[in-house]
């Protein structure tokens, strides 16, 4: 009887793991509603796709595609619910804070609060920024370089798939089981088997390091398009200052993003194999953890910034009308910013024990890194200078970034003082830094880059009077919601804590938890600008391919552009190459059209991310047969793949002339 | 600006009427990848670095390595890079059936290396030398097992190469990976020359 | 990415040899190169592994410090010979991706141990024997 039972248990521990019913969040409210809104949701979503007949449309033309326009815009599709996944954490943490003071112990207890700032870090990095700056690149790169596609067009779908496996790994946390509470980089020995036996930290490590294969190989990818398919005659110099900056951050993903792996495999070995690098006994240190995900980490940050910069050019230069000021300076301060990065990272653990000589040379680094910053700044001021500024919705949000910036930037300067380090470290005087050049600089960034190249994408404009009102939402909820944090963190209070006694600070936080509130209301305004801007499409419609008189090759060819993005390859003289082409009585070509090399779709790379999720949920749960079996899986499928040496097409030369004379036609009505 | 065709003639050519075949970046990719790659192993080497002495009162390299089996892999893994060599040789030759053989040579060396490391892991395991004794021991295996990794990974693929040349023939797409291949083994070697010079000898110099 | 669609269908010697010129010049090497790497990485392993297999030299830094510069003497002949580095393969692309890597190794590495040597001098202050003692 006894055996009987104990084999069948062993059996449901073979099959399950260590899954099991108490691993659903049945006890928890908050969960369960969201559990049932998002169920809701998803059935909605479904059922719509099944009714309209969308799914065999979105297989074909979306999921497989390798066209890197489409997979681009699917990155930012992804890295926009995603905000909107991280956003609700933010507002969570901001309620709990402005309510729970003395008796009043707030809604979220620890175990929960921990996980929220934990996945809202994680998210946000990862699964917002990350996503969204790819697929900006993915998106612009090719059209301001002339080329038809990337490198290696397939191997950008499976990094967008994987990319989204590792969201998908990450949002499956919030239903079974938990996740981390460790803060976003998951520090040993915290993260270790023995403070953080459950399942959290290894959904952080699987979701992470199933999106950072994604982000490795869509950084390779990247670096050999900028290299080997720029447009005839774009010389290094000649390249437009996105796609340098673009070009520098790939470089700094695919030299940063090896050393998140391999530091995240060692965690993974503590945990699972029981090794010593990070633990307290048997000559483990955790401060060697600490010590190389930083040398990932601060890289990190530029990874995110430095398109940012790059859009700001672009804006900048498009809405003022002038050619940017000191393009070859702009280049320089990026390139000193990428290699810079690398020496910098022990400002993020000062207070570690380094001692002063150490502290000091990091310290000095560190203020170095601002000066190139700081001369970019000068150059956008300096093409504004006496410029014909025009304010719509992107310009705002370069004004917006370059006043919220510098003081994010002067507050990162004094962090950087490693006495005041002492101070203010692990305090919300640093929460409110780097959320200030974060937001001020990544977030505003992006947004100024969706309404810049939105017409390119879809056609038509963005609405100008929402994107207003999202910018003025968004750049005074930005001050409501960290301004306080400057103060209280100069008061001392520290990160990360659900609930405070001394009830003379609540005042900050209710005024904080106000500016998330018009964040809020910032984040809804771009919603309805998207749905206002759809419903009005006709009256916004780009016919000319080049709405804000812009100056780079992306707006050389229609909106949106064919597949083929141009039918002949351009060539290019200046590094606003088609200011120069407009300036210098360019004619397009109306005939002598030729067959278009693409390559083909296909849909390995969803098999092959849906195989990793599986993967890392046998990993996560234990359940080692999956695991092996999705292993086995994924190596089988990737072999099978490489047996398939057909993977290209010709664009048959009449269906080049087709969409070339209908974009004559076009051109020729609004003339 | 004007549009007659007298000043058309010094307007600068804007487009190519050709199609245009931009060179292929299969081989700059690659070699990106493997740069990448190098970081990896550059954080295992400075954790062996700042880790690789703490024993914890267990056994030291002195104790353990057994440099004999460490040269004669040495010597697997260099043959293996010079047969790698001979078959691309063959290969530009267009000779298929002898790049097939020298593919087979390079993985039967592989195949050696790879036993014999599982062959010393066991060992060492077995003398209570695992990669839960210390630090020291946790990065070695990783460090050596991620190299091994690795050359399993290479021996996979060549032998998936094997059918498809064999299959297929030399044609472009063969020829594209044999090189990326070539690549990947040449570097798995220069990475061993790191292994045995930095874990192995200077471990058992102490 | 294959720029022949029906290439596995012929294998012409035009074809393959257009194939060649056009996409990877300047990366094979001859037999005489290959032999040649090989020989030279043979004795620069034989070398290190015989002087710390026989005890040659009594200094324990002078060995270590010939071994490493041994060690770095044959990544070069190998990426020299086997994996025919030179400054001009894909227009120079090769090579500043490989000496901005090895700034980064450089970097990272000298970096941790700097910081981490000084971590362990101020937070656990015992020798180093005491730490391989340590349980």
């Amino acid at each position: 009887m006894e055996t009987a039972m104990s084999s069948s248990n062993n059996l449901t521990d073979f099959i399950f793991g260590r899954l099991s019913w108490n691993a659903l969040p049945f006890h928890e409210p908050i969960l369960v509603v969201t559990f049932i809104a998002v169920a809701l949701g998803g059935i909605a979503v479904v059922g719509a796709l099944t009714y309209f007949r969308l799914w065999g449309y979105l297989w074909k033309e979306w999921f497989t595609s390798v066209d890197h326009k489409k997979i681009g815009i699917m990155y930012v599709v992804l890295a926009l619910v995603m905000l909107m996944r991280g956003f609700a954490d933010a507002v969570m943490m901001r309620t709990q804070q402005a309510i729970a003071f003395g008796a009043n112990e707030g809604y979220l207890p620890p175990h929960h609060y921990d996980q929220v700032f934990t996945a809202h870090g994680v998210i946000m990095i990862f699964f917002m920024a990350m996503p969204f700056v790819t697929g900006i690149m993915n998106y612009v790169v090719p059209l301001q370089i002339g080329a038809r596609d990337v490198s290696f067009p397939f191997l950008n779908n499976f990094s967008f798939w994987m990319t989204t496996a590792g969201a998908v790994i990450i949002m499956m946390s919030l239903f079974i089981g938990e996740f981390a509470r460790t803060g976003w980089l998951a520090y040993p020995p915290l993260s270790g088997a023995d403070y953080s036996p459950g399942v959290g930290v290894d959904y952080y490590i699987w979701g992470l390091q199933v999106a950072g294969v994604g982000t490795t190989l869509s950084g390779i990818n990247l670096i050999a398009t900028i290299v080997k398919m720029r447009a005839p005659g774009m010389t290094m110099m000649k390249m437009p200052v996105f796609t340098w900056t673009s070009l520098c951050t790939n470089v700094l993903i695919v030299a940063t993003f090896p050393i998140l792996t391999a530091t995240l495999v060692l965690l993974t070995l503590d945990r699972y194999v029981g090794t010593h690098f990070f633990t307290n006994d048997l000559g483990g240190n955790p401060m060697m953890y600490v010590n190389l995900i930083w040398i990932w980490g601060h890289p990190e940050v530029y990874i995110l910034i430095l398109p940012a910069f790059g859009i700001f050019s672009e804006v900048v230069a498009s809405f003022t009308g002038k050619r940017l000021f000191g393009y070859a300076s702009m280049v320089y301060a990026t390139v000193v910013i990428t290699i810079l990065s690398y020496l910098v990272w022990l400002h993020h653990f000062f207070t570690m024990g380094s001692g002063a000589s150490v502290n000091a040379f990091f310290g000095i680094t560190t203020m170095i890194i601002s000066i190139p910053t700081g001369a970019k700044m000068f150059n956008w001021l300096f093409t504004m200078y006496r410029g014909r500024i025009r304010y719509e919705p992107p310009m705002l949000w370069t004004i917006g970034f370059m006043l919220t910036f510098v003081i994010g930037g002067m507050t990162g300067v004094m962090l950087a003082v490693p006495p005041a380090d002492f101070v203010l470290h692990n305090s919300l005087f640093l929460i409110a830094h780097f959320h200030n050049v974060i937001i001020g600089g990544v977030v505003f960034g992006l947004l100024a880059g969706v309404n810049y190249w939105f017409p390119k994408a879809f056609g038509y404009k963005l609405d100008p009077f929402w994107g207003k009102m999202s910018f003025w939402f968004w750049q005074i909820g930005f001050w409501f919601a960290f301004a306080p944090l400057y103060v209280l963190g100069l008061m001392g209070v520290t990160r990360r804590v659900n609930h405070f006694e001394d009830a003379s600070l609540q005042i900050w936080f209710v005024i904080a938890a106000f500016g998330a509130f018009l964040i809020a209301l910032g984040i809804a305004s771009f919603v309805i600008q998207l749905i206002v801007s759809f419903l009005k499409r006709d009256q916004l419609r780009d016919t000319t391919g080049d709405p804000w008189d812009a100056r780079t090759l992306e707006w050389s060819t229609s909106s949106p552009p064919p597949d083929y993005n141009f039918a002949f390859t351009p060539v290019v003289h200046d590094h606003d190459s088609w200011y120069d082409m407009k300036r210098r009585g360019y004619v397009r070509p109306l005939e002598g059209f030729k067959p278009i090399h693409m390559p083909k779709n296909t849909g390995t790379g969803v098999i092959l991310s849906g195989l990793s999720v599986a993967l890392a949920f046998g990993l996560i749960w234990y359940m080692w047969w999956l695991a092996a079996l999705s292993f086995l899986g994924i190596i089988v499928v990737a072999i099978a793949h490489t047996f398939n040496y057909k993977r290209d097409f010709y664009i048959p030369v009449e269906t080049v002339t087709t969409t070339e004379n209908a974009r004559t036609k076009q051109l020729a009505e609004q003339a | 600006m004007s549009n007659t065709h007298a000043v058309s003639a010094d307007k600068p050519e804007f487009y190519l009427t050709e199609e245009h075949h931009p060179e292929s970046s299969t081989m700059l990719g690659f070699w990106i990848y493997l740069m990448s790659d190098c970081l990896m192993f550059a954080v295992l080497f400075v954790t062996y670095a700042v880790l690789g002495r703490n024993y914890a009162a267990g056994p030291a390299p002195a104790d353990l390595f057994d440099l004999k089996l460490v040269a004669i892999n040495t010597a697997m893994l260099l043959f293996s890079s010079i047969t790698y060599g001979f078959a691309m040789l063959r290969m530009e030759k267009n000779d298929r059936s002898g790049t097939l053989l020298w593919l087979f040579v390079t993985g039967i060396f592989g195949a050696i290396f790879l036993a014999l490391e599982l062959y010393e892991f066991n060992h060492l395991i077995h003398e209570g030398a695992g990669p839960d004794r210390s630090a020291f021991l946790s990065i070695f295996f990783t460090l050596v097992g991620t190299h091994g990794l690795h050359v399993t990974f290479g021996t996979i693929w060549l032998i998936t190469l094997m059918v498809q040349v064999a299959k297929f023939g030399l044609v472009e797409a063969n020829r594209r990976r044999l090189m990326c291949l070539s690549m990947f083994w040449h570097f798995l070697d220069v990475i061993w020359i790191g292994v045995f010079s930095i874990v192995y000898l200077l471990g058992v110099l102490g | 990415m294959s720029s022949h669609p029906e290439a596995p269908a012929h294998e012409s010697a035009h074809n393959t040899h257009h194939a060649h010129s056009h996409g990877h010049e300047a990366a094979h090497g001859s037999f005489k190169s290959y032999m040649t790497g090989f020989i030279l990485s043979v004795i620069l392993t034989a070398i290190p592994f015989w002087l710390v297999m026989n005890n040659v030299i009594d200094s324990k830094a002078a060995t270590a410090s010939i071994i490493m510069i041994l060690g770095a003497v044959q990544v070069v002949v190998h990426m020299i010979y086997f994996l025919h580095m030179n400054a001009k393969s894909e227009g120079g692309w090769t090579m500043l991706a490989l000496i901005f890597t090895i700034i980064i190794v450089v970097i990272a590495m000298a970096g941790s141990l700097w910081v981490m040597h000084h971590l362990n001098a101020n937070m656990m202050p015992m020798s180093p024997e005491m730490m391989k003692n340590m349980p």
